[in-house]
């Protein structure tokens, strides 16, 4: 693994993030002949969908998908490249001088760039349900890693909850590696389908439609799945041991169980891009923040784009196909000469990515979660961290609080380790409905590097520039 | 509550988790050690004394913050497995750096 010492302190192109969208960027930069470093916190590249790729111990090709071997193309490539690929590095901050600062191996570093491209991915949406902090209830995500990086799957009474492609591609994956699961509760609305029918005619011209539904008919087959439900809870003294639903607003069903899986669709991962001052706006499709980017991923932010599901969720193919615009404008505003065979052919990019991009609608209305699932009620947690509650937050916005900003001096929720990553949505979304606002009005969290945690330790083995002091000092 | 594919390769690191030893696959992640050696929880809350387990294993929620090699606030789920370490079990507030 590379050390801080390795990095030069500065470089024609940084990306962040070692997904499709950053290893593709990387590797056409570089390709162009200039220099490139990838700054990743994972210990191998792939990002989320191709995590582990070249290391994973699942030894099956079958279990995993040819989806995810694909990943091995891209790895390829970018090793083949110059491009400097530095794993186990955590990007904390970056300037709008497009300084960077990043840890290495518990050492701090900055590193300054003519042009940064960001490619940090998605994050999954938070699913705050009565009891979703008990131990056994996790991600389907954080399944999913268990699986792609140490070949684990699931003992014991399993059931997966909520909605979206990523919960069936884990079913399916568990099944073809003979994983048992007890139950699917499928949390879409029955309503959904009216909303995403209009745009089901394109969709069925995307290339996630044969394998979309080929994947859901083989889960299908498979596991009891239970559709259209609308109240979720897992309950347990200590541990999961219960997962009560309900059928609309049907009688209630209890079912004993070890793990319960959450998932409700993926959105964009924004620290870093919000830290920097990139403007977002409310995706009301979407339900999320998204960045404001040019067609080439570029932001008001000078040098500075993003690429990939960080810039709003389109997936992996997507993300790649953007990955090739960010680096295009990146190679023509630093080296116009560059030749032209070394290069992607802009037109033929944009093609792809209208394929791959058509009946994304489709998608996000069929599983645009449900309000109950986003908006919580009473007791149930909104900020982990802190242990704030929903109505905690209901109660201080009828004392007059309107903002997630004031709401943090009232409650401290965000104001926990993970720094509101995940009751950011939640909370904007709540206050707005209190108020009768849209969540555009209440706005968000504001973010300030360090967008990861740093030791002190770490940070005193840095040259103090005025960026390095403005980077940590927190407001 | 996990287990590990047959085929997926042996668990040949040694570690101690609050003192007892355990075993690691090397390309784990600490978190995923103690997940397969079957701790149900990692940390407990500052707040309420909650015990929490690793919820996303991607960085972003911290509820896999275990004291490593005896130092604390350490992010269970990035940090690879080394041969050797010891991982401890966090009872509510650490100071943020040691
Ligand atoms: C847990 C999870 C699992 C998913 N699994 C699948 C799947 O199996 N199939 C599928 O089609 N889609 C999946 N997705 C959807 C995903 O968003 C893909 O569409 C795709 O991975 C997006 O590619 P990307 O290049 O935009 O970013 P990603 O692949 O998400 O890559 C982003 C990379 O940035 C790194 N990063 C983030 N922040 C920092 C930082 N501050 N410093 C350094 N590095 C950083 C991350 O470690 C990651 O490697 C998943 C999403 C999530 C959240
Ligand atoms: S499990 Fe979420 S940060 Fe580690």
């Amino acid at each position: 693994m590379s050390g801080t010492a390795d990095l030069r302190d500065s470089y024609d192109v940084a990306v962040i993030g070692a997904g499709p969208a950053g290893m593709v960027a990387a590797a056409i930069c570089a390709g162009a002949g200039l220099s490139t470093v990838l700054l990743d916190e994972q210990a191998a590249p792939g990002g989320q969908i191709y995590r582990a790729v070249g290391e994973t111990p699942v030894r099956r090709p079958a279990v995993l998908g040819n989806d995810y071997w694909h990943g091995e193309r891209l790895v390829r490539a970018l090793r083949a490249s110059t491009a400097h690929y530095v794993p186990g590095a955590t990007v904390w901050s970056l300037s709008r001088e497009r300084e960077i600062g990043v840890s290495i191996a518990g050492g701090a570093r900055l590193v300054q760039a003519r042009r940064v491209i960001i490619a940090t991915g998605a994050l999954e949406r938070p699913f705050p349900i009565p009891g979703w902090t008990l131990p056994g209830v996790m991600t389907a995500g954080a399944a999913q890693i268990l699986l792609k990086s140490s070949g684990m799957i699931p003992q014991g009474r399993t059931v997966l909850a909520g909605s979206g492609p990523l919960l069936w591609l884990l079913a399916w994956q568990y099944l073809n590696a003979g994983a048992k699961l007890d139950a699917i509760l499928d949390t879409t609305p029955r309503a959904n389908r009216k909303a995403a029918w209009p745009h089901a005619a394109a969709f069925l011209l995307s290339p996630y439609f044969r394998k979309g539904l080929r994947l859901l008919l083989s889960v299908r087959r498979r596991v009891r799945v239970v559709a259209e439900v609308g109240d979720l809870r897992a309950e347990g003294e200590g541990k999961l041991q219960t997962v009560a639903y309900r059928v609309g607003d049907g009688v209630e069903t209890r079912l004993s169980a070890d793990i319960l899986l959450l998932h409700q669709g993926v959105v964009p991962n924004v620290n870093l891009a919000m830290s920097v001052g990139i403007a977002h706006r409310w995706d009301e499709d979407q339900l999320c923040w998204t960045p404001v980017v040019d067609g080439f991923g570029g932001t008001a932010v000078d040098g500075v784009a993003i690429a990939g599901d960080g810039a709003g969720i389109a997936g992996a193919w997507a993300a790649e196909e953007r990955g090739k615009l960010a680096a295009l404008a990146a190679v023509r505003a630093l080296k116009p000469d560059a030749r032209r065979e070394q290069l992607p052919d802009e037109m033929q990019v944009r093609l792809a990515l209208a394929q791959v991009e058509r009946g994304r609608l489709f998608l996000d209305r069929l599983y645009r979660p449900a309000d109950r699932f986003r908006l919580p009620e009473g007791d149930t947690l909104v900020c982990r961290c802190e242990e704030v509650s929903a109505r905690q937050i209901v109660e201080t916005v009828a004392l007059g609080c309107t903002g997630p900003n004031q709401m943090k001096a009232f409650l401290r929720c965000g104001m926990g380790p993970c720094q509101g990553r995940l009751c950011g949505l939640t909370v904007t979304e709540l206050i707005a409905r209190a108020r009768g606002v849209s969540p555009a009005e209440v706005g968000r969290y504001r973010l300030r590097p360090p967008v990861k945690p740093i030791t002190l330790g770490e940070l005193a083995v840095l040259p103090k520039s005025e960026a390095a002091i403005k980077a940590v000092v927190r407001g | 509550m996990f287990r590990r594919l047959p085929d997926a390769g042996e668990a040949r690191l040694a570690v101690t988790i609050d003192g007892k030893p355990a075993r690691a696959r090397a390309g784990d992640s600490v978190a995923a050690t103690l997940l397969a050696a079957g701790v149900d929880h990692c940390r407990t809350t500052p707040v309420s004394g909650a015990p929490r387990a690793p919820y996303c294993m991607m960085g972003v929620c911290f509820e896999c913050l275990v004291t490593i090699d005896g130092v604390g606030n350490r992010q269970g789920c990035m940090v690879p497995v080394e041969d050797g370490m010891a991982i401890e079990i966090q009872h509510g507030r650490r100071e943020i750096e040691r």
